[in-house]
């Protein structure tokens, strides 16, 4: 029998809100980011949550294939009338946005508060 | 100063990204060691992490038999390193502008721009399988 795949999301309900955490400082593996792809797409495909915060306050790294598979999950989130919101992200790390101008693509809050009174 | 034709040190990997985790250990800890900037140690991490993924990646495409090979220099004030793969190579000017709107949703397409924000200098070689990068250090 196989062991079961670790965990690289920590989620909680906050409200009707699915709060997520990475577990990973550094997002940036291939391997992993293809682990937490599957681990976040599962929060809308299979768990059919609608509002989705994602909290980067762990996230020191990260790379364009990780951004690939938020692009991704916020197809998916609206596709099923639910909605993407970022919050927490580091100075480094939010020029990674700015950059490729995603920052313009997501909706980007400051912290968890604020995140949260985006689905208000 | 370091000559990069004279002084770079090699390290010849398999398309396997965790032996490439291992080369970027080792020049982190090389960088640590010559004491650079956080904010440039930042900047090298991910340009390293998005040059070698293309190159196992989309330069091998992840063929294990295949070799990826690491050229580097690292001294007080600058960090200079090449990475070539076996591949057929690719033309960097063909690459779409991921930031047009029509590319903005496109989940792929970033790493070479963020390689060309994070370095002071990214130059490819013309048949497109080898790139060489430079970082001059940001000193307070």
């Amino acid at each position: 029998m196989s062991e079961p795949r670790k965990s690289r999301l920590e989620v909680e309900e906050i409200g009707d809100v699915t709060v997520v955490n990475f577990v990973d400082r550094k997002i940036l593996d291939e391997q992993n980011i293809q682990i937490i792809g599957e681990q976040l797409f599962e929060l809308v495909d299979v768990q059919g949550r609608k509002k989705i915060l994602l909290d980067f306050k762990n996230v020191d790294y990260l790379s364009s294939a990780a951004l690939g598979k938020l692009i991704t999950l916020n197809k998916k989130a609206t596709t099923s009338g639910g909605k993407l919101v970022l919050c927490n992200i580091r100075p480094e790390i939010k020029e990674v946005f700015e950059i490729t101008k995603l920052d313009k693509f997501f909706k980007i809050k400051e912290d968890e508060q604020v995140g949260l009174q985006a689905f208000a | 100063m370091a000559d990069f034709e004279t002084d770079a040190l090699e390290i010849v990997i398999p398309s396997d990204t965790a032996e490439a985790r291992k080369v970027q250990d080792v020049l982190e800890q090389g960088l640590q060691n010559v004491k650079a900037p956080d904010k440039d140690v930042f900047c090298i991490r991910l340009a390293l992490e998005e040059a070698l993924v293309n190159a196992i990646k989309h330069g091998n495409q992840m063929e294990i038999t295949k070799k990826v090979f690491i050229k580097y220099t690292l001294d007080q004030d600058v960090f200079e390193i090449m990475i070539s793969d076996e591949g057929p190579g690719f033309d960097p000017n063909d690459v779409p502008d991921p930031t047009d709107i029509e590319n903005l949703e496109r989940p792929c397409g970033r790493g070479l721009m963020l390689m060309r924000h994070y370095m002071t200098e990214v130059n490819y070689n013309s048949t497109g399988n080898s790139v060489r990068m430079k970082k001059v250090f940001k000193k307070a």
